[in-house]
């Protein structure tokens, strides 16, 4: 059972390091792909036995909760532990060719695993403090990530990201250090049996808004995401892939972890709070992403735009609303990682993601159009794409919620979603390039083709299976809506039948 | 003494927020280190203070004998620190590297990520 849960939170730290010691060679590259392999092995051996027993929870260090570090799986973790393999697979394969000698040299592919490992501990851990840490592990390998390389622009958007990011940090620690003053524990699922106790209610409020603020600072949201579309443009593709694919999730990951386990006390309150912000999140991203010209530019301003459907649904806290929410967490990150990956390639091949200088990829390189035109309608919530299942759940829990200005409002932000990806349509593909070049992906050598075309493809192909047959997926999210919505299982399995 | 180490932490949060609302992002970094050690003393004094008993079990006990002070917090102080120290070093040689290669310190000024919309037509 403890190594179930541990193995994919050793693996990417074994793998960093050999991918440091082997940096100067090529050895290295293929390290950070096999590690994420076998990651991915161990992530889906761990989604059997979750599926198996509902919650699995080990101990480390042989010390009983709440007294150690419990690690802890539901449907929800070990889901998002498979989509960050998932991810982490398909990125370090684009990374082959995407990431020059320069860079490997810095130790990009150890920076890279690190923070890879960071992501599946924050998934993983059942500790307020242990969650702590595995945020500082991914920021500061982020920051490594993001200025590697140095030049200007990487420097000026690595500032803005650091110090916000360094101030939520703060937050999120003097908030852990006040829980921890109320209840004296720091294991959630403790927390969340003592937190009811506490005769002061009203700073449990409080903290709980210390809470939000500083997972809304790492999810993005309204009108916390200043240093997003600062930062996300300026770092190699790859790099921006998985910061858009990942973190802003562990963020909301972190947000839903911590409003159904512990802080629904108030929820007319903080849930209300929630809704506000996740409707001025996704007017605000969509609307941004409609002033910008350049294709990263655009899709760093629809990550926000698209964390608020995931707050919707969180904020809703129907059981459909969290299944929404969880359903939308996992096509985001395949679909967004994937438009990340696919600017990489019209980079190479048209010379630049600003979309005044590039064009014609429909007709020299129809492959890649077709490649771009799964993830990015079924962002926009195409049906029968994944996209459009996401939002139909969201949706509909809205309105049986009676939440009829919010629906309405993620409704009108999925037609402006549409205007965006019509935008990078007609100009990238559809107009010709304006310096009369053929942007053909016959420029590539057939090894770079190879490298950055087959993770896309497969990402897409994830995007066309979770959309023709939504309904395991569908399931699977209500299950673990109904598990977050009802924590029993959870605390039981963390303390050991202690309820 | 837990009135004390509040007020303490009222003057090292209020000193910081004025330092990091600067437009000279030095001043900002000050400011963090400031306010990552009021947190630190948040942690420390929701652990209770206790002086003058130190958690220490005699021989032959299997736990501490009488009230003594929580080693928890201390623990968690000492983790946090490390990690802010860590951070802090970093966020310093940035600042470092943004100045030699941008050429200020204002945050005003850097605006080459995202440019001014009147410099870009």
């Amino acid at each position: 059972m403890t190594w179930t849960l541990a193995t994919p939170l050793v693996l990417p730290f074994l793998t960093a390091v050999l991918a440091f010691l082997a940096r100067y060679g090529a050895a290295g590259r293929w390290f950070s792909v096999a590690g994420n392999a076998v990651l991915l092995a161990a992530s889906i051996l761990l989604m059997v036995r979750v599926l198996d027993q509902g919650v699995i929870a080990a101990q480390m260090g042989g010390w009983s909760a709440p007294f150690g570090i419990t690690l802890v799986a539901d449907y929800l973790s070990a889901v998002m532990v498979v989509i960050t393999a998932i991810t982490a697979l398909a990125v370090s394969v684009y990374a082959l060719t995407d990431i020059d000698a320069r860079k490997e040299r810095l130790g990009y592919h150890a920076l890279f695993n690190i923070l890879i490992g960071g992501v599946v501990g924050a998934f993983l851990t059942g500790d307020l403090f242990n969650l702590y840490v595995w945020f500082e592990v991914m920021l500061i390998s982020s920051f490594g990530l993001l200025i590697l390389g140095g030049n200007k622009d990487q420097i000026d958007g690595g500032i803005k990201y650091v110090t916000l990011n360094l101030i939520s940090t703060i937050l999120f620690l003097s908030g852990i250090g006040l829980l921890y003053g109320m209840t004296g524990t720091l294991n959630m699922a403790d927390i969340a049996r003592t937190l009811d106790t506490v005769e002061n209610q009203g700073l449990v409020t409080v903290v709980a808004m210390m809470f939000m603020v500083a997972f809304g600072v790492k999810a993005a949201v309204f009108p916390l995401f200043f240093w997003l579309p600062a930062a996300y443009h300026t770092p190699a593709f790859s790099v921006s892939a998985v910061f858009a694919g990942l973190l802003t999730k562990v963020g909301v990951y972190a947000l839903i972890r911590m409003f159904t386990l512990v802080f629904d006390g108030d929820v007319a309150f903080t849930h209300q709070i929630l809704l506000w912000v996740a409707g001025l999140t996704m007017v605000t991203g969509v609307l941004g992403a409609a002033a910008q010209n350049d294709m990263r530019k655009i899709l760093s301003f629809h990550i926000v735009s698209q964390i608020g459907y995931m707050i919707m649904g969180l904020a809703l806290l129907t059981p459909l609303a969290v299944a929404g929410a969880v359903f939308y967490l996992v096509h985001h990150i395949v679909v967004k990682a994937n438009l990340f990956l696919i600017a990489g390639v019209a980079e190479r091949t048209a010379g630049s993601t600003n979309l005044d200088r590039i064009g014609g990829l429909y007709k020299s390189a129809p492959l890649l159009a077709i490649l771009f035109f799964i993830p990015a309608f079924s962002l926009a919530g195409f049906p029968p794409l994944s996209g459009f299942w996401a939002k139909y759940v969201l949706v509909a829990a809205a309105i049986e919620d009676q939440g009829w200005i919010i629906a309405a409002v993620a409704l009108l932000v999925g037609l402006l979603t549409i205007f965006s990806m019509t935008k990078i349509w007609a100009e990238a593909f559809w107009k010709p390039h304006p310096e009369g070049a053929d942007p053909a992906l016959s420029q590539l050598t057939p090894q770079a083709r190879r490298h950055l075309l087959i993770p896309i493809a497969g990402l897409a192909a994830m995007t066309l299976v979770i959309g023709f047959s939504p309904d395991p997926f569908v399931t699977f999210a209500k299950d673990a809506a109904a598990q977050l919505l009802d924590p029993t299982a959870y605390i039981t399995t963390v303390l050991g039948g202690k309820a | 003494m837990e009135a004390l180490l509040a007020i303490t932490i009222g003057v090292l949060v209020a000193t910081s927020v004025y330092l990091m609302l600067a437009r000279n992002v030095l001043r900002f970094i000050f400011g963090l280190v400031l306010i990552s050690n009021a947190a630190n003393l948040i942690i420390f004094v929701s652990g209770r203070l206790t002086a003058g008993a130190p958690p220490l079990i005699p021989e032959g006990a299997d736990g501490p004998v009488g009230d003594v002070a929580n080693a928890l917090p201390q623990a968690l102080v000492l983790t946090a620190i490390v990690i802010g120290f860590g951070l802090f070093a970093f966020a310093l040689v940035l600042m470092f590297r943004a100045y030699t290669t941008l050429g200020t310190l204002y945050s005003d000024d850097m605006r080459i990520a995202e440019p001014r919309t009147e410099d870009t037509t």
